[in-house]
Order: structure tokens, then sequence, then C-alpha cells
């Protein structure tokens, strides 16, 4: 291992080398990330409905994800005749850029992270944006009128959502006084954020929960409303693509939750990316279990209850949390 | 709820069919939905996609040879229409089926009315968006199909009754699965307030939406659950008692408003009260044959005939022409979804797309049955 990365700093010089060792394990956790997923929403689901999910192909069915993933490769890339198909073909690609680019700044550990940028924050939340382009793009292009009705339910929700978000991130922001991620796990050495700003925590997963579209939250692929919302139209790899991004996108969503309130990598004992993994899978753990458990908002209902009471309690928890940080200061 | 009314074509108006190929129409329904936005303006079900031609299937094949057709109306509830055509076969004969038939059939049918309620609970709770407890409530159906193919060979289509009795009598391990069954379910009720009644999303998206009021709901001729949702009191099995319905103590649960959580909250109940029954039936089911002797064909006196009884949707009757041969010379059959589906013109307008998918669910249709 160590020659190897010696023989790679050696040959093309270390950020080159760091540049394409980045890529290579972005790209193999991405998969691998969401192949276990998937695998574990089903098992999820299955224990919660008094059943027990896929139990055929490998031990507790844990290459069941691999078995559907050849079986979703080796289908026909459909294309229907009336849809734009520019936008359709690189709908699914855009949609894996966030999920690309956000990993680069997040910090397993202490040394193990791709780029430590100074305004790695921000990186995530600009990047994360592309996932509304992307189901825009897709559900516009496959000129569906099911799939145009969930396009616009998405972009309608998501940039709604974004609002309390990002107050919430600014609380955290208060604090940590920098961007960079690695400071922002600093800041928290001695108190996770969780506890000092726990209302910040909830509201940050509810809207991270809506912004990757996941049950309650749905609407944008209500299957009982609009057959597959905004996928409608495809089908085979294409299909998987989204599929693969929502998973890549909470994976995200609770990375960066993990960072900003519950210490991110430190932890004691064991070692920092032992502890962030556990982290991060705990709170993709509550996602799954919320899903399974509530029935959908209406849209109406989904879009008041963003303005009328996340937004409210964002905001006012921003300027009490910046009061009370100026009084200790 | 929005006020918006139907109101003259726009650029912003949007046609949509909802089905006949759709996750939540239940069948092959087609909703033709114009929309202005998310907003619905006007609302056109089209129904006969499934038509099969069931009653003129009756009246080439002798009445015997119809009794498979019926449950295959209603695939939901086919015991309760099953037992409905032979009742109405027996009105018109004058076949007396024995006391221990009346009370096997009663057990029976209301075992079928719990089993379509939970199959309603549900479908209902996976339109609007919630998939657990779908696999509750079919964890319990599926104990009561298990008692139901004991006895009747079938899981869904039960040809059980005959004229002047049942099929097969019931034994003693017939008689423990469904005590156990009802001990079991009782124990489900406070899983199901648990996860659903006491869901705030749940009551957020149900009540007040989809409000059929007694006056649509009488203009419409809506009955069943829609209908004592409402707060009509109407239950043909108390108000025209057939079978042995008026030796046995049940309450007919009503509503106030006639929304959605109400026509919820009446099924719940009516699962409850039709366990009641069960038990009351098993505690008095008494000894004996299970069959009148009739003869291969029986021939019913010229003249009209109506008879009615209470599916797990409504009033279902049965209107048989008789010319006095081994064949009906029509046979009719009122079944209750159709009028409970039509009110979806009045109540849709004005609504969202999601709540459309909601009031179509707490209706609680069956489209074959109304295209038969």
């Amino acid at each position: 291992m160590n020659a190897a990365w010696h023989y790679l700093v050696g040959t093309l010089g270390p950020d080159l080398a760091r540049i394409i060792l980045g890529l290579v394990g972005i790209l193999v956790l991405v998969q691998l990330n969401a192949v276990f997923l998937v695998w574990l929403e089903r098992k999820v689901a299955g224990h919660i409905q008094a059943r027990l999910g896929p139990m055929e192909v490998g031990p507790h069915g844990i290459l069941q994800t691999i078995v559907d993933g050849i079986k979703l490769v080796s289908k026909e890339l459909i294309t229907p005749r009336h849809v734009d198909r520019k936008l359709f073909v690189l709908a699914p690609i855009v949609v894996f850029l966030p999920a690309m680019v956000g990993l680069v700044v997040i910090p397993f550990s202490r040394h193990l992270q791709v780029r430590d940028l100074n305004v790695g924050l921000l990186l995530i939340f600009a990047f994360s944006s592309f996932n509304v382009l992307a189901i825009l793009m897709g559900g516009w292009a496959a000129n569906n009128k099911y799939s145009l009705m969930g396009a616009i339910r998405s972009v309608a929700q998501n940039v709604a959502y974004e609002i309390p978000l990002l107050l919430t991130v600014v609380s955290v922001l208060l604090w940590s006084d920098s961007l960079r991620m690695s400071s922002i796990v600093n800041s928290q050495a001695q108190v996770w954020n969780v506890v000092w700003m726990p209302v910040a925590a909830l509201i940050f997963m509810i809207c991270a929960t809506a912004e990757t579209n996941r049950a309650p939250f749905d609407i944008p692929e209500a299957e009982s409303e609009l057959v597959g919302g905004f996928h409608t139209e495809y089908s085979g790899m294409r299909f998987a693509l989204f599929f693969l991004a929502e998973y890549s996108n909470i994976f995200i969503e609770a990375a960066v939750a993990t960072t900003l309130f519950f210490g991110g990598w430190r932890g004691p004992l064991l070692p920092g990316v032992v502890w962030f993994f556990l982290k991060t899978y705990a709170l993709i753990f509550v996602v799954m279990w919320v899903r399974w458990t509530f029935p959908r908002l209406r849209f109406d209902q989904l879009m008041n209850f963003c303005w009328k009471i996340l937004i409210p309690a964002a905001l006012i928890h921003l300027v009490v949390y910046a009061g009370i940080l100026e009084l200790v200061k | 709820m929005s006020t918006r009314t139907p109101e003259t074509v726009t650029e912003h108006t949007f046609y949509l069919n909802l089905g006949p190929q759709h996750p939540s129409t239940h069948g092959v329904l087609r909703l033709f939905v114009k929309l202005d936005g998310e907003y619905v303006m006007e609302v056109d079900p089209i129904i006969g996609y499934g038509h099969r031609g069931h009653e003129k299937m009756a009246e080439s094949h002798f009445y015997e040879q119809f009794l498979p057709n019926t449950p295959r109306m209603d695939y939901l509830s086919g015991m309760l229409f099953n037992h409905a055509y032979v009742a109405a076969v027996e009105k018109m004969t004058g076949i007396k089926p024995p006391p221990r038939a009346e009370y096997i059939r009663v057990v029976c049918a209301e075992l079928n009315r719990v089993a379509s309620h939970l199959m309603w609970l549900g479908a209902y709770l996976m339109d609007l968006g919630g998939v657990t407890p779908f696999f509750y409530a079919f964890d319990d159906r599926e104990n009561i199909l298990d008692i139901l193919d004991r006895v009747s060979g079938s899981r869904l289509t039960y040809n059980y009754c005959r004229f002047g009795g049942v099929a097969r009598d019931v034994d003693d391990t017939f008689i423990g699965a469904t005590r156990d069954f009802i001990k079991r379910l009782r124990g489900r009720w406070k899983d199901y307030n648990n996860l659903v009644t006491k869901n705030v999303i749940f009551i957020h998206r149900t009540r007040d939406v989809g409000v059929i009021d007694k006056d649509i709901a009488l203009r419409f001729g809506c009955t069943g659950p829609v209908l004592r949702a409402a707060g009509v009191p109407y239950d043909v099995r108390r108000v025209e008692p057939y079978s042995v319905y008026s030796e046995l103590d049940f309450e007919i649960p009503t509503g106030v408003n006639g929304d959605a959580l109400d026509r919820y909250m009446i099924r719940l109940r009516e699962m409850e009260q039709s366990l009641r029954i069960i038990e009351q039936a098993l505690d008095r089911l008494p000894g004996g044959p299970i069959r009148t002797p009739t003869p291969n064909k029986v021939r019913p006196p010229k003249g009209d005939y109506y008879f009615a009884a209470e599916s797990a949707r409504g009033a279902l009757g049965y209107y048989i022409v008789s010319d006095g041969s081994e064949y009906p010379y029509r046979l009719k059959v009122r079944v209750p979804s159709y009028g409970n589906l039509q009110t979806l013109t009045e109540v849709l307008p004005g609504t969202l797309v999601a709540d459309t998918i909601c009031i179509l669910g707490s209706i609680d249709i069956v489209v074959p049955e109304i295209d038969r």
C-alpha cells in the first residue's frame, strides 16, 4: 500500500496522485454505499413490516442489490419517441454530480479527506442544488404529464426547504467561524453541536429529508398519485442512476449532518473513520425508519409546514442562538 | 381546500387521464380530470373497462350455474355476493335453509366483510403513501382467507352457498380458528390506532377532505360506509333484516361530517361489530343438517323479485325476473360502488390531485363490481 502510494506520488506528483486516488475512492464509495443502502433499506422496511426482506442471494440477501444491478445494466435503454433526447439522456448523469462533488470535502477522519477547501460547506450546498436541476431536466424532457407534475413539485419543494436548511447551517457557522469542514469538526472537540442546538439539528434533518425527496416528503415521486413522478419514463440503468443518486444524496445529507451536529469523526476509542460511518448510518437508519412509518404529506401541507413553521423556527433559533453566543463570548 | 370552481378553459388548463393503468385506481377505472395546476376543476369517471357481461350470462345459465359468477363481480366480498344471490333465489322459490346453514352463512359473510375492510385499510394507507400498514392488514386478512379456504375451497372467489344450505359443514377446527382470529384482531386494534388513527399526518390528510354530506349521499344513492359516515344509520342488515341478522345484536356505527376520516373510522368500527356478530353466531350455532334437499333445477314461479343485502360496500340488490323456466329471464344486480363512485363528480372539483387519490380510496370502490 505504502509502496504503491510512493510510486504514484513519485510519478505523478502529490497533487495529481491525490486527485486520482480521491476520484477512485469516491467512485468506489458511492457505488458500495448505494449497494449497501439499497440492501439496508429493504431489510429495514422488511423488518418494520413484519417480514424478512431479501433472504435468497447471499447471507441475509446481502448480494441482492448486486444481482439487481446486473439485471438493470443488462436491460435495454428505452428512449420513448416523444422525449427531448439530449436532456433525457443528460438528466441521469447530472443527478450524480452533487453526490460526487459533495464527497470531496467531507472529512471521513482526521486525515482522510480529499480536499479541505476553505469553502467546503458552501461547495456541498451549491452542488446539492444540481439535484433539483436534474429532476427538472428529467421531468421536463420525458414529455409526460406525470413527470412534469413531479418535476414542478420537486422544484417548489427543494427551493422552499433550502431556506430553513441553510438558516440552521448559519447557526453552526457562528460557532465554528469557518466554512472549512475540518474547522467545523474541530470546533466540536469538547461538545457536539447537537447539544447546544438540538432544534437546529432537528430542522436540518427534516429539511435534508425533504431535499432528498424521501417519505413523508416524497411528493415529487408520489407513487400512488404520479405513478413514478419525474422518473416515470425512465427504465433500465437510467432509472437505476436516479435510484442510486437518491441513496448517495441521503448519504451526503447524513454525512453533512454528522459533520455539522454530531462531531464528525470525533469519538472515543475507535478510529475516526469508524465513528464517522457509525454516526452517518445511524442517521440514515432514522431517515429510513421515518419513511416506513409515516404516510405522505399533501403538497400544500408540505409547503405550509416549511413556510409557516420551519422557516420562522429556524430564524428565531438563529437570532436567539446568536444572542446567546454574543453574551458568552 | 380551495374555493376554485369549474370555469372556462384557460391556458393553464391541463387534462389528465388518471387510469385505466394507474397504481391508485383500484382496477381499471379511468378518471378524466381537468386540472388547473394541481387543482381539479372537473372529473369524469369512465367505467366499463372490466365489463364481462355477468348479467347477460345469467340469462343463458340455470339458476345454479350462475352461482360461480356471483363472487367474481366483487372479488373482495365474494361471500356476500354469493350469499345474497342464494338468498334471493330462496326467496323466489320458497326454499327454507336449515338454521345451521343460516348461521354458517352469516359467520362466513361477516368474516368476508372483515377481510374486505382490512384489504381496504391497507390499500387506502398505501394510497396516502404509508406502505407499512398494508402489510399488517394483509397479515391479518391472510388468517381469514385460510379460514374460509378451509370450508369453501377457495381464497377469494368463494362459491360456498347452495340453494337450501351451504356446500360443506364447518368443523371444530374452523370454529377454533375463527375464535383465535377474533382474539388476534382485537389485539391488533391498538397497533392500528397507534400506527394510523393517531398519526398526525394521516389525520391532516383525511379530516375535512372529500366531504360527502347527507344531501350528496342521498342524491347519488350512496349506501354502506359512505352513507353511514354522513350520519344516516342505513344498513340493510338492520333495515330489512335477512338471514338471521334480526336475532343478532350489533350496532350501526355512524359518522358526523362524512369526510374521509369518518369513513375510515366507520370501517374500523364496523369490523368490530362484525366480530361481535361472528362471536354471537358461533355461540348460537345450532346442530342439524346443513342443507334442505332441493330439486336439481330450481324453477321459481313467474314474477319479478328483488332481494337486498348489505355488502362490504353498501346495499347490494338482486333484481330477478322469472318466466317460470329454469333460466332467469333477466337478472340485474344493484351494486353499491356505482352510486358511491358517482359522488366524485360533485366532491372532487376544487381539491388537489393528492386529494383525488385520497377521496377515491376512501370511497372504497371495486371496479369489476361496477362493470360486471
